[in-house]
């Protein structure tokens, strides 16, 4: 008896949960790295999001357990100057994709907890503009790599 | 020793600079892709501390190919993919490569001791040299090839943000500028233009 009404009340959760799916749930994360810098330099932190909602979603932070300071940052070239700034938030469009790429938008890492090595896998949690959080594997490289690799 | 004033001393000065200006004559025009800046821009010359400590000028990399590019350590995300960019250049060179060099110039020295420097280019490829110095030095050395930075302060623990410009300086192995790189040109244009230096460039 109970066992039949179980199924059915977890068709029901299951379809509550997808209508009120957070924004992380939608995200598909993937290219997830970081160079290695010596010392304790600041790293960059890049990754690919991708969106399968209706609905845009809101990157509004990220943190890690390996590193005391992550912050969204952009860099970008104009009459030949480089600069850095630090933005709010990048949004994913609705079935579409952000990319965070060397030379674009990034995650600045800062203060590592302790000294991390090319090879090593780094998680960071991607926070979204609900609350929701997406823990994803960044895969340290060395400081000549030139992206996530093959 | 005594200069000799003698008309046998004299013609052979006339004739050493006569091989002198040749020389940089035979120099003068290759096909270059990026932007030429030959005649327009000076001569590498410079003070500056190497990434050993040592004090170094313009003068000491003659014989090699030079890329000069201006940054700082606590820059993640531009430099280190500059410098990146620039391992797979010298890489493409292959045995080529030996004989240029990449400058690094700091313009942050006061984080960026030799000690730094050195550890972070060496990250990089074993053909590139940090340099840093006095902060007037480095000055004098950015307002010589139009090159700009500021330091903006960022808020907490003191930090600042750096902007620099972004451009790549190529000179020949006599220290004279040849080509100006920006990020908009293609690699395989640095890759090209690097080949036509380090092909003519004579052997010392």
């Amino acid at each position: 008896m109970k066992s039949r009404v179980l199924p059915l009340l977890l068709t029901g959760l299951l379809t509550v949960n997808s209508v009120h799916a957070t924004e992380a749930q939608h995200i598909h994360a993937s290219h997830a790295w970081l160079r290695v810098l010596p010392g304790d330099l600041p790293a960059g932190a890049y990754v690919t999001l991708e969106n399968d909602s209706d609905q845009p979603a809101v990157l509004s932070s990220a943190s890690s357990p390996v590193y005391a300071d992550v912050m969204l940052h952009k860099s970008s070239s104009d009459g030949g100057m480089s600069r850095m700034a630090m933005v709010d938030s990048l949004s994913v469009p609705a079935h579409g994709k952000a990319i965070l790429a060397p030379a674009g938008y990034h995650l600045m890492l800062m203060k590592a907890t302790h000294p991390v090595k090319p090879g090593d896998t780094i998680t960071l949690n991607l926070k979204f503009a609900d609350g929701s959080t997406l823990a994803t594997n960044f895969l340290a490289r060395p400081a000549n790599a030139m992206d996530s690799g093959p | 020793m005594k200069l000799r004033s003698s008309p046998r001393f004299a013609l052979l000065l006339l004739l050493l600079a006569i091989t002198v200006l040749g020389g940089c004559d035979r120099g003068e025009k290759l096909p270059f892709q990026l932007t030429d800046v030959s005649g327009h821009m000076p001569d590498l010359d410079f003070k500056l501390i190497d990434d050993h400590g040592k004090p170094v000028t313009g003068a000491d990399y003659r014989g090699k190919v030079v890329v000069l590019y201006f940054g700082y350590t606590h820059c993640p995300d531009v430099c280190p993919l500059t410098l990146a960019q620039l391992h797979v250049v010298m890489q493409r060179l292959g045995p080529l490569a030996d004989k240029a060099r990449i400058l690094f110039v700091s313009v942050d020295p006061t984080r960026d001791t030799p000690t730094v420097m050195r550890t972070y280019v060496n990250a990089f490829d074993p053909r590139a040299i940090g340099l840093t110095g006095d902060p007037r030095d480095i000055e004098a050395l950015s307002k010589r090839y139009r090159s700009a930075y500021t330091r903006e302060p960022s808020g907490k623990d003191g930090n600042y943000e750096v902007s620099h410009s972004s451009a790549i300086y190529v000179f020949d192995s006599k220290g004279a500028a040849r080509v100006l790189s920006t990020p908009s040109d293609s690699q395989d244009n640095l890759v090209h233009d690097l080949h036509l230096l380090l092909d003519t460039g004579t052997p010392s």
